[in-house]
């Protein structure tokens, strides 16, 4: 029997999509199975609890999560998240409920025996349930009490050899696409620019120092897996300079209808015989391609490395081989000013150990930020404040026309005075002696 | 329940204390045929929904079998997903970016028994545990933040409105359709956990009602200089007012702070800084839906979402108008749009006029941007449009 009624989750359960509620139905009942072979160091019923809290939220509407807690573990600012709830009374098990982020590995590929270390660890002293994973890329652990926090750090450093993310205003846990794991397309080793990155900055992802929270993103191509452009502080997006290698004999292919157009992505539906000039060249932004003599042509200058024509022709369009990245920097949901998508700031480096000029980018910007950023303030808002002249003053990286989507509307200059000639010191005797009053 | 220690001994924090460890390096964990053709891979095709094959240069192959799955996960339904990957990976397994799981097989010969053991499971009211699809020109898992079930902040739950959608659109999961891939994400406060501010289709959990105050507890857990300077848009000051105290009775003054409501854009933030601010409100709270964003560089630049339905009420356990918004809004993109044209480029070719009047949604003044310097320039400031 289940501890509290719940009519109204109960309805999720129908339906073909995996249900949440029977998943977590299945868990209370687990614990419940297993009391006497596991002694649980948390409620048993704490899943219970949670269909019951949850139930409540879906007959009123409204959240029963109060605002959050300081709880941690020595030494960190961040990594566990305070959640208590309003109804203790009523529902023990959840009246502590906190988060612990666990920082995965870069691009989320695991081992089996690992997961069941965590598994085993969090049935133990949690709620046994997880987010696999979290928007930002950590391992979600949902459900602790305070007393558990140490004990689990202590088996996860000790027994797994893996630490907590980041939360708060500090560095949030780095995330990459899987890149060169298993993709074509990846112009630079995302994962281990991941780990790397991670590893170099530990202390700045586990003790907040910064204004405001602020997010590494690595996506190893155009294409954006991990949306770093639309959620990082500093977007790492591969590219690549040189030309894009064409196979002539696959492109004959395409047109010939022996390969499927787009790796048959669009397999669904009958979009009639591929039409090479439809679908690639005449849908080519910058108008680079040709057909010469049944030969593919691409005005490599001109391209701008959108992706289209590659992945609509994957086994005839590689990428080029003088790879490495762009960094963008400042995005950000809209909270509060608005949502703001990153600004190219270095159009191309090269990634090879051991990223130092990376590592000065980021340096040179988070110098500035922490400085000159208000309180809660992102990075995106920081540069809007200052301007994007700033940025590169604090980077060094001189203007050019890569960073803009085109020229300002308005004259509205900020000159310096070391750039006009004769400074803005003037003598109004000496502007008098030529306009008499 | 006895408390078990780990070996951490709180008396001495410090003692044999590991920190700074970060994750574990991710080449501990690739399958075998992914580490040794790492930075080699020619080609990929998608051999069905859900089934990816990968070429590499040396001429290995690997097979994907993509599945969905709900992020809020147990770890009994986790466990299981480890047995499928022993039984059939060598033990090794991958999660995606928008949560669905990856089985990867070093040949084809083994891929038909991964699909059918992965489709076969199901939870007790029907629904499978691991339904494959998620590839290609359709719709992949929509990834979303914690809702009801683990956060202080949301406007509606996520778990529950994802469930929904993907029950209603289940076949475009299992199928590839589109015109493009539809990415569809959910966020269930502003402060948009899931950044679901670029995606072709955003369900977004939205107040309605401004703050309401707690004046017993504002001076108390809250700093108010804090709380004022939170608000963008000005509308909270710093104020005085007499209440009764609730223990004893008397009539007593406290700092508290007072609330321009016309002000207010309901973002919460107030809330975020000050906990005697509290929004949600069973009548107040509910659904935005934002379209036409994307993050891909493909064809056309990265763009933002934008809002074309301002609200839709929490119709817990359901939401019945939610499901119907998304059908349409789906049937109308897959009937009209161009091969490879996503979801804000089809919208922008059309014109937003003829956009409202194909997905039948209603237009209203609310969609209207009067939101600051930038939404001038999303007025029409032109002759070109369309009757």
């Amino acid at each position: 029997m289940p501890k509290h009624e719940t009519p109204l989750l109960d309805q999720l359960e129908s339906g073909p999509w995996p249900s949440f509620v029977d998943d977590l139905k299945r868990q209370a009942e687990s614990r419940h199975q297993k009391q006497n072979e596991i002694e649980y160091q948390i409620p048993v019923d704490v899943v219970d609890d949670l269909l019951g809290l949850l139930e409540l939220s879906y007959k009123e509407g409204e959240v029963h999560w109060k605002h959050g807690g300081i709880v941690g573990v020595f030494g960190y600012g961040g990594g566990v998240i305070g959640r208590y709830c309003d109804q203790p009374k009523e529902f023990p098990g959840v009246a502590h409920f906190h988060t612990i982020r666990v920082n995965q590995p870069a691009a989320k590929y695991y081992k089996t025996d690992f997961l069941r270390q965590l598994c085993d660890l969090w049935d133990f002293r949690g709620s046994g349930l997880t987010n696999m994973h979290g928007s930002t890329g950590d391992i979600v652990l949902l459900g602790t009490r305070t007393e558990q926090l140490e004990e689990i750090f202590y088996e996860l450093t000790h027994n797994m050899n893996n630490d907590l993310g980041g939360s708060g205003s500090n560095l949030r846990t780095p995330e990459a696409c899987l890149g060169e794991s298993r993709c074509q397309y990846a112009c630079y080793d995302s994962q281990e620019l991941c780990y790397q990155l991670t590893m170099e900055y530990q202390d700045e992802l586990h003790r907040p120092a910064f204004p405001y929270k602020f997010k590494f993103k690595f996506d190893a191509c155009p294409n954006g897996c991990v949306a770093a452009i639309a959620r990082a502080d500093l977007s790492f997006i591969g590219t690549w300079r040189d030309d894009i290698r064409i196979d002539q004999e696959a492109v004959a292919a395409y047109v010939g209808g022996e390969l499927k157009p787009n790796a048959g992505a669009h397999a669904g539906k009958d979009w009639g015989p591929f039409d090479i000039n439809k679908e690639v060249i005449d849908l080519c932004p910058t108008e680079c391609m040709s057909m010469e003599n049944g030969k593919l042509v691409i005005n490599n200058r001109e391209c701008t490395r959108c992706m289209h024509c590659i992945n609509t022709m994957p086994r005839a369009l590689r990428i080029g081989n003088d790879r490495g990245l762009s960094i963008l920097c400042g995005a950000k949901a809209p909270i509060l000013d608005g949502a703001q998508m990153s600004s190219l700031l270095v159009p191309f480096v090269k990634v090879e150990e051991p990223y130092d000029e990376i590592k000065e980018v980021i340096e040179n910007i988070w110098d500035w930020w922490m400085e000159e950023g208000k309180n809660r303030e992102r990075l995106g808002e920081t540069m809007k404040r200052q301007g994007f002249q700033k940025l590169l003053e604090v980077t060094g990286i001189k203007a050019m026309p890569q960073h803009v989507q085109e020229p300002r509307h308005n004259p509205y200059i900020f000159w310096k005075e070391e750039e006009v000639p004769g400074g803005f010191d003037r003598d109004i005797k000496d502007y008098r002696l030529r306009h008499p009053k | 329940m006895a408390f078990i220690s780990s070996g951490y001994n709180p008396d001495k924090p410090m003692e044999n204390r590991i920190s700074d460890i970060g994750p574990r390096h991710f080449s501990e964990f690739l399958p075998p045929v992914i580490k040794n053709n790492k930075g080699k891979w020619l080609w990929h095709e998608i051999l069905e929904p859900g089934v990816l094959m990968h070429k590499a240069e040396s001429g290995d192959e690997v097979y994907t079998v993509r599945v969905g799955s709900a992020r809020l996960m147990g770890v009994e339904t986790l466990r299981e997903a480890l047995d499928v990957a022993d039984k059939h990976c060598d033990g090794y397994l991958r999660f995606t970016t928008r949560n669905n799981i990856e089985f990867m097989v070093d040949s084809k010969d083994k891929v038909q028994s991964l699909k059918d053991d992965l489709q076969s499971r199901k939870f007790p009211g029907g629904s499978y545990k691991f339904p494959v699809g998620g590839t290609g020109a359709g719709i992949t898992n929509i990834v979303h933040t914690q809702g009801w079930v683990h956060c202080h902040t949301p406007a509606t739950d996520a778990s529950g409105t994802v469930k929904v959608v993907l029950d209603e659109l289940f076949e475009e999961f299992q199928n590839m359709r589109m015109p493009a891939p539809l990415r569809i994400s959910m966020a269930c406060c502003l402060n948009m956990c899931g950044a679901v501010h670029c995606s072709d289709i955003a369900i977004l959990g939205y107040h309605r009602k401004p703050p309401v105050i707690d004046h017993e507890e504002v001076d108390n857990l809250c700093e108010i200089p804090l709380a004022v300077a939170s608000c963008p848009t000005a509308a909270i000051r710093p104020s005085k007012t007499t209440i009764k105290d609730s223990r004893t009775g008397e009539e007593k003054s406290v700092k508290t702070v007072a609330i321009k409501n016309e002000r207010c854009m309901f973002c919460g933030n107030c809330y975020t800084m000050c906990p005697a601010l509290p929004l949600t409100d069973a009548e107040g709270d509910g659904l935005v839906i934002m379209a036409g964003g994307k993050v891909s560089n493909r064809i056309s630049n990265p763009e933002f979402s934008k809002v074309i339905v301002a609200f839709i009420p929490n119709e817990t356990p359901r939401w019945p108008q939610l499901a119907k918004v998304m059908r349409q809004l789906v049937d109308a993109y897959v009937n009209n749009a161009r091969k490879y044209e996503r979801f804000g480029q089809w919208a922008e070719r059309i014109g937003w006029e003829r956009f409202f009047e194909i997905t039948g949604l209603e237009f209203t003044h609310h969609l209207i941007d009067d939101f600051r310097d930038p939404a001038y320039y999303t007025w029409r400031q032109t002759t070109n449009f369309k009757f």
